[in-house]
């Protein structure tokens, strides 16, 4: 310490570099073990009110006030082992789901925002959508079940049955379908499925929704009475523009 | 062995050094343990603070005591507190976070900017014992040094910390803390987090003398830089130092002992010094002291250095 050594031009720069090489091969391993940890999580079903992952993920300050909040002891905090980011706030809802409590006890108590306190209504929360594996869902193979259907806190809005009368000697089926607009993704469904590994699972909806895509005009969902004087180019105001090179197929109808 | 046939080594002060000696009563014993027990009450008890009010739901009158963790935490569910470093780097992340955590770390800044920004690594940081029990176990065994690093490695993590934040979009150092590992498994349940706690342990045992929390921790570096200017520092008292070294030897830090700046401005003026107060107790000498900034005198010198010293303080 203070000892005067005398180094030449060359050795200096020669110092700078190795520092700066350490730092960066230092940066460069701590980035991928950041970039490693936030790829997971996809797979992680977050607290109500949640904001998307990457806002979620930059806020979360992992103090896990949401979880002493939680009355349920559905939320825990992500361990080394959970593969989600270490510290974040997550569920299993085939353990524990969410109750959807209606004062929503965890999102006030987030001191960063990462719960976004804009959320009053946990109707309106998306924490997940419930996918249902068809293959192993018993009302799919015929059996009366229905369990998630009775159980689903959104009842008849977020899954309906669907009636399939079949022959005579064949059962009826009733078959569950989950609705996006409505499933908050709570998971109560997943926790009370019988099947030995749950054949309804809440994911985060980004995994499983596709989009049909704006190209797509759906006749029948077009809000304007379908007529014989049917043009393709009905926008929503009502106004319509004449198809070229249609019009040859209504030329000569009485 | 028989040291009493030499001349007798006197400090700069003409006395005679004397070493450091355990006194052998229990007493005597705790008395130069003191700083150290409260210190292990402190960091325990607030430790089980959080604790108790989220596992077994302690309460004062119908409110919880202390929830949260050390990233962020709400007192009696009215005070807020957050870590400041954390906060900076969620805000490096281009988010704006709410006005409740702000506060919480301009509150929890403020206490260490007036308190002494490392208390926090002596007083409350859970990692402080996890490396102190190495820095003891390592003492015992006399483990030595795998390699030599400058202390000021822990300003290039520290910077490093931030950049990444801006770079990947996430608090870098919240994701990989095994301070906040440490303190959060102990709250709310035990995950493989300890096997980082164990790396460090590891690393300050047989690799570096105090390697984490002396040379890489980034929130100790920052707490220093804010602790620069902070109140409570160790007064220094000049005539009774015999210069004898024994404050060097337990000091976690002891880059700060220097003792002619020491005795230059009457106290142990770097930000680095955490303020545990090992070398309080084991001063043969009694010359170290807790004290405010505010109230320690710079020792009689040219006018010149003497003011120069007070704006440098």
């Amino acid at each position: 310490m203070g000892r005067k050594t005398s180094i030449s031009r060359r050795n200096f720069f020669a110092r700078v570099g190795q520092g700066a090489a350490l730092a960066a091969t230092g940066g460069l391993v701590w980035s991928y073990l950041l970039t490693q940890q936030a790829r997971a999580t996809p797979f992680a079903i977050r607290p109500p009110g949640a904001l998307a992952e990457e806002d979620f993920n930059a806020r979360c300050i992992k103090c896990g006030q949401c979880v002493d909040a939680c009355p349920y002891d559905t939320l825990q905090l992500a361990t080394a082992e959970s593969g989600i980011p270490i510290g974040t706030p997550y569920y299993i809802p085939r353990e524990t789901p969410c109750y959807m409590c209606e004062d929503i006890p965890c999102v006030p108590v987030c001191p960063t925002g990462a719960l976004d306190h804009a959320l009053e209504n946990i109707d309106d929360s998306r924490m997940g959508l419930a996918v249902i594996d068809i293959e192993n869902c018993l009302s799919w193979q015929g059996l009366r079940c229905e369990i998630c259907f009775r159980e689903c806190p959104v009842q008849g809005t977020a899954i309906t049955i669907e009636y399939h009368p079949r022959r005579i000697s064949k059962h009826a089926m009733f078959i569950p379908l989950v609705h996006s607009d409505a499933c908050t993704g709570c998971g109560i469904c997943e926790k009370a499925c019988p099947t030995q590994k749950a054949a309804i699972r809440v994911l985060q909806p980004d995994l499983v929704q596709g989009q049909i895509g704006d190209h797509y005009r759906l006749g029948w969902t077009i809000d304007s009475p379908i007529t014989q004087e049917f043009k393709a180019g009905v926008d929503a105001t009502g106004t319509s523009a004449p198809a070229t090179g249609l019009d040859y197929l209504n030329e000569g109808s009485p | 062995m028989n040291t009493t046939s030499k001349p007798v080594k006197t400090g700069p002060n003409g006395r005679p050094v004397r070493p450091f000696v355990m006194p052998a009563s229990f007493g005597g014993k705790l008395r130069v343990w003191r700083l150290l027990l409260l210190r292990r009450v402190v960091q325990l008890g607030v430790l089980l603070l959080f604790i108790g009010t989220v596992r077994w739901g302690w309460e004062a009158a119908g409110r919880p005591v202390l929830t949260g963790n050390l990233s962020s935490s709400e007192l009696f569910g009215l005070i807020p507190m957050a870590d400041p470093f954390a906060v900076l780097q969620i805000m490096l992340t281009g988010h704006f976070p709410l006005q409740e955590v702000l506060l919480g770390a301009a509150i929890i800044l403020t206490l260490y900017a007036l308190l002494g920004g490392r208390v926090w690594c002596a007083w409350v940081c859970p990692i402080n014992m996890v490396t102190d029990l190495a820095a003891w176990l390592r003492r015992r065994l006399g483990i030595t040094d795998l390699f030599r690093l400058s202390r000021n490695t822990r300003y290039t993590v520290l910077a490093l910390a931030l950049i990444l934040s801006v770079l990947t979009g996430v608090a870098a150092f919240e994701w990989i803390s095994p301070i906040s590992m440490l303190h959060r498994e102990l709250i709310f349940g035990i995950g493989l987090g300890w096997t980082a706690v164990l790396g460090v342990f590891l690393f300050d045992l047989f690799i570096l003398r105090n390697g984490w929390c002396g040379h890489l921790c980034p929130l100790g570096a920052f707490y220093a830089l804010v602790g620069k200017l902070a109140l409570l520092r160790i007064r220094f008292d000049t005539p009774t130092c015999t210069h004898c070294g024994e404050c060097a030897k337990v000091c976690p830090e002891p880059q700060v002992l220097n003792l002619k700046d020491a005795a230059a401005a009457g106290m142990i003026a770097s930000g680095e010094c955490t303020n545990c107060g090992r070398c309080i107790s084991i001063c043969p000498e009694d010359t170290l002291h807790f004290d405010l900034r505010h109230f320690i005198e710079a020792p009689q010198k040219p006018d010149t250095s003497q003011s120069n010293q007070r704006r440098a303080a």
